[in-house]
């Protein structure tokens, strides 16, 4: 009876194996922000060719060590590493998809759009500096706007996040000061306001706090119907957070001077960019043990560069603009190599 | 046969001792892994890290104070308010609610205590926070900001979260929890101690103060003791009320931070060895204090008991 138990046991555990084998899916671990397009991308991947992908939206910190680890096939980070980390590592990054952040506000009588900011003046109420929404700093960029004599409450991210980073990058970009007090990471010291936990969480504390000012992935400001801002970019002229806007904030970029594709989309020249926006980015090791690994997860990144730019609207990203996707194959090829020093990618 | 009961006797000992060490190991395995992840940040910061109130990841200079005081000050705030709540509650439900209503009001209580904490965060925030704003805090700040000394407690706009908000939601996590154990070990006063009492003409509460409550002093405790591990502990109801900030208020209606809620909203992006190894003091610093909180109820069940004896 026992062995008998045994090796139907041993049969299972056969089989369970022989499975696993079989479908080896392909491992990815790190960010959360682009989880949902990674997942979507997946499912079609997998209807069109069999082939899946398991990635575990742990946080681009996370990402990071189980890549170094090599225990994933390949890590997910919003922010990307120096070219000098990533050389210490032997590894690759490349831009996969793109999205914004977006200002947004909740004022008595102002309407989504409706309100104008420069990136000087969100640095400077961020600061806890401007304090009021009739400050003639606010005022004198938005005439004919009713703004209240009420508080401004700050609204910022508690968790850890790329898009807490993408904000303060863009902030210390534009604000000398922002840039000495405050700095740019996946989570700073704010001088002023309270803390939301992930992108609703901000968005529910501004929608709930009159007289509030957040940021959020447009994704949130778009579904929720929020009041956003106009940003003034870099050209100077002021412009609406869209797919549009962010593609041409991408388009403008200088990636390909860029090393190791680091290259942070905020305050991006160019009359129609919007200025705070960012690429997430994917992680692998330039030496491959095991290329067939590594060709599957090129092929699936190729698969959604040449097919998922739909789904990714749908989801309220932006694809990677063609030319750049160029770029990213030339790296794999220059890059990625196989036992013996193989290109894996031709 | 004899021989096989024993054999028997002496595997089960062995495997239920074996669970029982299970725990000590595990918990040693916890306490190591802890120190050697925090190895880096206690090296770095010293004894400072406790009394530190910056946390800028920026610059990575950590410190623990805010998040360590935000622990205390919610769970005694949860303590403050769910302890006489739980009392009242286990008092009623023991000795004088009519017998029909007992099941039911129990029932209740325990169906609280099933909720995930999850549920409570988001009631909190959004039931609960904007009502507090908009009627309570107001009144708080009138009332109680202008007088001496309590006043800088009751400071600043009303935002509706912040740590107040975040201690009287976990007072309502709490009070299952106290008031389940309190009804339980009230149950069990033998009937004929309190008919003595009420014999010689006590009231209920005398009843209650002076016979109930010295007979069950050691499981009230205990169930303060399991609310207070709860309160210490409880990370996503608080993460959704407290406000999330790394900055040091006398202010209880100002926005704070607590041990649990800060690991769980930095710990997935933090990029970089020391602010990792920071937060994992911090929750090393959350084991220490559950563990000195447990040993100090320990200690006062210890002077308890030994001045029954001297009593006696």
């Amino acid at each position: 009876m026992g062995s008998r138990i045994i090796s139907v046991a041993a049969l299972l555990a056969g089989a369970t194996m022989a499975t696993a084998t079989f479908a080896a899916d392909m491992t990815g671990a790190g960010a959360t922000f682009p989880y949902p397009i990674y997942a979507k991308w997946a499912d079609a991947y997998k209807k069109a060719t069999g082939n899946g992908l398991n990635y575990q939206s742990i946080g681009s910190g996370g990402g990071i060590k189980q890549i170094r680890s090599k225990t994933v096939d390949f890590g997910a980070s919003d922010k990307p590493l120096k070219a000098e980390d990533l050389e210490k590592d032997g590894m690759i990054q490349f831009p996969a998809i793109m999205g914004g952040v977006v200002p947004v506000v909740k004022v008595p009588g102002v309407a989504p759009g409706q309100l104008k900011l420069s990136g000087p003046l969100l640095a400077d109420i961020f600061l806890g500096k401007v304090k009021k929404w009739n400050d003639p700093a606010i005022a004198d960029m938005n005439p004919g706007v009713a703004l209240p004599a009420s508080a401004i409450t700050v609204v910022h991210r508690s968790d850890g996040s790329g898009t807490t980073f993408l904000f303060t990058n863009y902030l210390s970009k534009v604000s000398g000061e922002w840039k000495s007090k405050v700095g740019e990471n996946t989570s700073v010291s704010w001088p002023a306001g309270i803390g939301g936990k992930g992108n609703e969480g901000v968005a529910a504390q501004v929608q709930r706090l009159k007289g509030s000012i957040g940021y959020v992935e447009y994704a949130y400001a778009k579904q929720n119907k929020m009041a956003y801002a106009l940003l003034k970019n870099r050209a100077g002229s002021f412009v609406e957070p869209s797919e549009k806007t962010f593609q041409a904030a991408a388009a403008n970029a200088d990636w390909k001077h860029a090393a190791g594709f680091y290259e942070i989309l905020t305050d991006e020249p160019g009359a129609e960019s919007w200025p705070i926006t960012g690429a997430s980015f994917i992680l692998m090791h330039k030496a491959q043990a095991d290329p067939a690994k590594a060709i599957e997860v090129l092929k699936f990144f190729d698969w959604s560069f040449a097919h998922g730019d739909k789904m990714a609207s749908e989801l309220d990203y932006v694809a990677i603009p063609p030319s750049v996707v160029g770029l990213i194959k030339e790296s794999w090829k220059a890059n990625l190599r196989g036992p013996g020093g193989a290109m894996i990618w031709k | 046969m004899g021989n096989r009961l024993r054999r028997q006797d002496a595997a089960f000992r062995f495997v239920t001792q074996g669970f029982a060490f299970l725990v000590l190991l595990v918990l040693a395995g916890i306490i190591l892994t802890l120190i050697a992840g925090s190895w880096q940040s206690i090296t770095r910061f010293g004894a400072g890290f406790l009394i530190s109130s910056e946390w800028n990841p920026v610059t990575e200079e950590f410190g623990a104070l805010v998040p360590i005081v935000g622990t205390l000050v919610t769970s005694a705030i949860a303590l403050l308010i769910g302890v006489p709540v739980s009392f009242g509650i286990a008092l009623f439900l023991t000795e004088l609610s009519p017998v029909w209503l007992r099941r039911p009001i129990g029932t209740a209580i325990e169906l609280l205590a099933a909720i995930p904490s999850i549920i409570y965060g988001m009631w909190g925030l959004f039931v609960f926070a904007p009502l507090f704003a908009d009627h309570v805090q107001p009144l708080l700040i009138d009332v109680l900001g202008p007088i001496p000394l309590i006043g800088v407690l009751f400071e600043g706009p009303p935002m509706g979260i912040g740590v107040l908000t975040a201690g009287i939601i976990l007072a309502v996590m709490v009070i299952p929890f106290i008031s389940a154990v309190m009804r339980d070990v009230f149950e069990i006063v033998p009937a004929v101690i309190k008919e003595s009492a009420y014999g010689v003409g006590a009231t209920t509460w005398e009843v209650v103060w002076n016979v109930v409550l010295p007979y069950t002093k050691v499981g009230v405790i205990g169930g303060i003791m399991l609310g207070l591990g709860r309160a210490l502990g409880e990370t996503m109801a608080v993460t959704f009320v407290i406000g999330n900030a790394h900055r040091l208020s006398s202010s209880l209606l100002a926005p704070g931070n607590s041990i649990a809620s800060a690991l769980a909203n930095e710990f997935t992006e933090a990029v970089g060895e020391l602010y990792f190894s920071a937060l994992i003091e911090l929750g090393l610093i959350l084991f220490v204090i559950t563990f000195i909180v447990l040993s100090l109820s320990k200690l006062l069940l210890l002077r308890l008991a030994r001045r029954e004896g001297k009593q006696t």
